[in-house]
């Protein structure tokens, strides 16, 4: 009869973090920045139907970096939790701090429990009244909680973007420049090698937009994400006003037509 | 709300993270059953009187729909409430209007405003007009114990369908069934005069200024001979709820607006009660 090898639980447990972390290395990056009108994601995404940013409740929006099927299982879940909350008591009292509490304990059961940990980190924001008021979690792959400032990188390059942040973001940047740090940090190659140059196309670029009544969260798509990449053009904010296109509410494209729209489908 | 615990101590369970569902009211009733407006057995025999909801009309015309209801819940020969909102934006893009037991109503109301918006976070597009009716259907079907038991609800849906580009009103019975009407409906207790009334002065082709019109004239009749309906309380300021939905989405109109439209409708019908013809 074969004896199973002793194994310590400190080298069962890093055994399993390494094993998140290095698919969490894999993965593409996603930054979250504040802005002085909201908060805004920026993930490298070539994908206009998987998304790696999306909208949980009026102010609270979801960032995950990692495998897909693990963090969109645990997105659904923050939908349900968010609207539960919201029917059983009142829109105003889903907040962003009870979302990233029952992730946190979700992710580290998941963590000491099963045989695999989710090899995911997921940021939970919510836009505030003011910028103070913002507020922005980091959770990682065995149930930390980290309540960030100001902003996160996460996935492959996440520390010499954070790196980057550091020393480039300000509080009371506008949209424009927010963007502009973000895209400039993801196009560097974390290896050293040539610097990439990343057009709309490759982005997924979302907000939550802090003077937008009840749903805050839009994504940026088309001509009105290039203009806001764009340094020569003077678009350095979203317009107040929605796309006059009809379909869903979330998307602004700056254009008037369907056809500005190329992810959506008509319905 | 309770969480209940799963595996590990507050952790999410496991109703949250099963996958291939897209519906608050399945996720519901797999997680808190008692939450459904449907799932509360009703003490056997006893009957009781509940606030009613009276009037609602709907409308279509050239480009959209009108939704409108008189403000009035009744309890018997009591006014139970007069400045109740009976008609509601149920997504951006459509209307649900309500008569029968106001209480439960407003809480179908409410979850079927959390289905269409859940579903659209999930999966990241708007559902069908006619898939917005059907789960309104479902809700209505499920209620049907409870419409035993004198406690009934028959709504009204109305929205923009944007793959016709044209509006659409369906009606509905106790039992679940879901109707697409043509051109005009109305359901409560005030809807025989309100339907008489859309039968004459409605016309095809009409804008949008003419239709709301045209609901506030049935609503007026309603109220002249349906003691429960409420017709407009001028000293009150008191003005019926009225939303069009048309390819730019849903929008309420405000009071001021409202004031002007029904202040004008009631000088109109002075010394003339039938109003227009």
């Amino acid at each position: 009869m074969t004896m199973p090898f002793y194994v310590s639980p400190e080298q069962l447990m890093k055994d399993r973090a390494d094993y998140a972390r290095k698919g969490i290395a894999r993965g593409r990056s996603v930054v979250v920045l504040g802005y002085d009108r909201g908060i805004a994601f920026v993930a490298e995404n070539p994908s206009r139907a998987l998304h790696k940013v999306s909208e949980i409740y009026d102010r609270i929006a979801f960032a995950a970096a990692g495998k897909y099927n693990e963090f969109e299982n645990l997105r659904v879940a923050g939908v349900r939790y968010a609207d539960l909350r919201g029917y059983s008591y009142d829109r105003s009292d889903v907040t962003a701090r009870g979302l990233a509490n029952a992730y946190a304990q979700t992710l580290g059961t998941v963590f000491t429990q099963e045989s695999k940990p989710y090899e995911v980190e997921i940021v939970v924001a919510e836009v505030g009244e003011n910028a103070d008021q913002d507020q922005i979690y980091r959770l990682t792959y065995d149930g930390s909680v980290a309540d960030e400032q100001g902003y996160i990188a996460m996935g492959g390059a996440g520390e010499q973007i954070t790196a980057g942040l550091q020393q480039r973001w300000r509080p009371d940047m506008n949209l424009g420049d927010a963007l502009g740090l973000a895209v400039d940090l993801l196009n560097q190659d974390p290896s050293g090698g040539p610097s990439r140059t990343l057009t709309g196309a490759q982005l997924e670029v979302a907000v939550l937009d802090r003077v937008r009544p009840r749903r805050t969260f839009r994504r940026l798509v088309g001509p009105l994400l290039d203009a806001l990449l764009s340094s020569e053009d003077s678009t350095t904010d979203l317009p107040i006003e929605d796309d006059p296109i009809p379909g869903r509410h979330d998307t602004l494209t700056g254009g008037s037509t369907p056809a500005d729209r190329p992810d959506q489908d008509p319905s | 709300m309770n969480l209940r615990s799963g595996g590990g101590a507050g952790r999410l369970p496991a109703e949250f993270m099963t996958t291939g569902s897209s519906s608050f009211t399945e996720f519901l009733g797999a997680h808190s059953p008692e939450l459904l407006p449907s799932r509360r057995p009703l003490p056997e025999g006893g009957t009781f009187e509940a606030p009613q909801g009276t009037t609602i009309v709907a409308l279509t015309y050239d480009g959209g729909i009108v939704m409108a209801g008189d403000r009035r819940a009744t309890m018997g020969n009591l006014i139970a409430n007069r400045d109740l909102d009976k008609v509601f934006a149920a997504d951006g893009y459509s209307a649900v209007g309500i008569a029968g037991t106001a209480g439960l109503a407003i809480e179908i109301v409410k979850l079927f405003q959390v289905e269409l918006e859940h579903y659209e976070k999930i999966e990241g597009t708007l559902l069908s007009l006619e898939g917005k009716a059907n789960r309104l259907a479902t809700m209505i079907r499920a209620n049907l114990p409870m419409a035993m038991q004198g406690l009934s609800v028959v709504p009204v849906f109305a929205g923009f369908d944007l793959v016709t580009m044209s509006g659409r009103i369906f009606s509905y019975d106790v039992s679940g069934g879901c109707y697409e009407e043509h051109d005009h409906h109305s359901v409560g207790s005030g809807s025989l005069f309100a339907r008489g009334a859309m039968k004459k002065i409605w016309q095809p082709g009409m804008d949008s200024a003419a239709a709301v019109r045209v609901a506030v004239e049935a609503l007026y009749d309603a109220a002249d001979d349906d003691s429960a309906t409420g017709g407009p309380d001028l000293s009150r300021r008191i003005w019926p709820t009225l939303a069009v939905v048309d390819v730019e989405g849903l929008r309420l109109l405000d009071d001021d607006t409202l004031a002007a439209i029904v202040e004008q409708i009631v000088a109109d019908r002075r010394g003339n009660p039938g109003g227009a013809r």
